[in-house]
């Protein structure tokens, strides 16, 4: 079974904010909701700048989920964290929970009025008809439907941004960073990938 | 006498009426399980009239294979030099 994850490569995003402009675009997002966003650090430091593109990491074990008062949150079986709109009251519990800020509120109206929640889907709709105009409407373009991968990963430039299965991207950043020359001496490469090389089977036990 | 108790009871039954607990949500809430509408699969799609893409409607595996095929286009060493 696929697990759909992002993977971020800081040593390749330019910061052109691409990923946004695909998403903003795709899924018709509104005015003041970024539901992918670019963080840089270091800013303007030769050498020291770094770049990651972030949005929801779909976790595996979402705390959006577990805060949820109305439990409108779920996990699809390709592990895609979602959530029904026509439930969501808007409260903004998920917004304190999610370490990564995904969570946004559009707010429209002289009162600060809080609408209801909207984040990343990794283009894979909601619980609405697949490819419906409802579904487009409250939850953006279902391209997981359609055999495609989140936008904003398909567009990147650099190929920093890799979205989809989660081993084969895995494959994908590791055969990159052997190929940069890097091994075991990358800040937890071991942890992470273990001493094999890309391609190769995982460990007895091990996990991918 | 009789008469006055039944109307008296029946009084009482109809005020009270009005403090029984009712069932706010349309389902009965489990806690910590989801609960909004269902959602369908991605594989139960049919693939695009155009486009590349191979699977048929409900094939897993078949979808799952086309995600993998399309996950190795961000992989630039793949796409250049095979």
């Amino acid at each position: 079974m696929a697990r759909m994850k992002f993977l971020c490569d800081a040593e390749r995003c330019i910061e052109c904010n691409g990923c946004v402009t695909a998403c903003k675009n795709e899924n018709e997002v509104p005015w003041g909701v970024n539901r992918r966003r670019v963080v840089t650090i270091n800013d303007g430091v030769i050498g020291a700048e770094k770049s990651i593109s972030v949005a929801c990491m779909h976790c595996s074990d979402a705390p959006c989920m577990a805060v949820c008062p109305v439990d409108c949150f779920y996990r699809t079986d390709d592990g895609v964290v979602l959530h029904d709109k026509d439930l969501c009251i808007g409260c903004g519990y998920c917004f304190y929970a999610c370490p990564f800020g995904a969570p946004q509120f559009p707010q429209a109206g002289a009162f600060g009025l809080r609408g209801k929640m909207d984040k990343c889907t990794f283009c894979a709709g909601g619980p609405e008809a697949d490819r419906s105009d409802a579904e487009f409407k409250k939850y953006g373009r279902n391209r997981l439907s359609e055999g495609k991968l989140p936008a904003c990963a398909e567009m990147c430039s650099t190929k920093a941004l890799l979205g989809g299965d989660g081993d084969v991207i895995a494959d994908i950043y590791r055969e990159r960073v052997t190929r940069r020359g890097k091994g075991p001496e990358v800040w937890g490469w071991g942890t992470a990938y273990g001493p094999g090389k890309p391609g190769a089977a995982p460990q007895a036990g091990g996990k991918s | 006498m009789k008469r006055l108790v039944v109307i008296v009871a029946a009084a009482a039954l109809a005020a009270l009426g009005g403090c029984m607990e009712v069932q706010q949500t349309a389902t009965p809430q489990k806690q910590g399980k989801y609960q909004g509408k269902p959602d369908t699969a991605p594989w139960t799609n049919a693939p695009l009239a155009y486009g590349d893409a191979k699977w048929s409607k409900g094939d897993q595996a078949g979808w799952e294979n086309q995600i993998k095929q399309r996950n190795v286009v961000q992989n630039e060493y793949k796409r250049i030099y095979q």
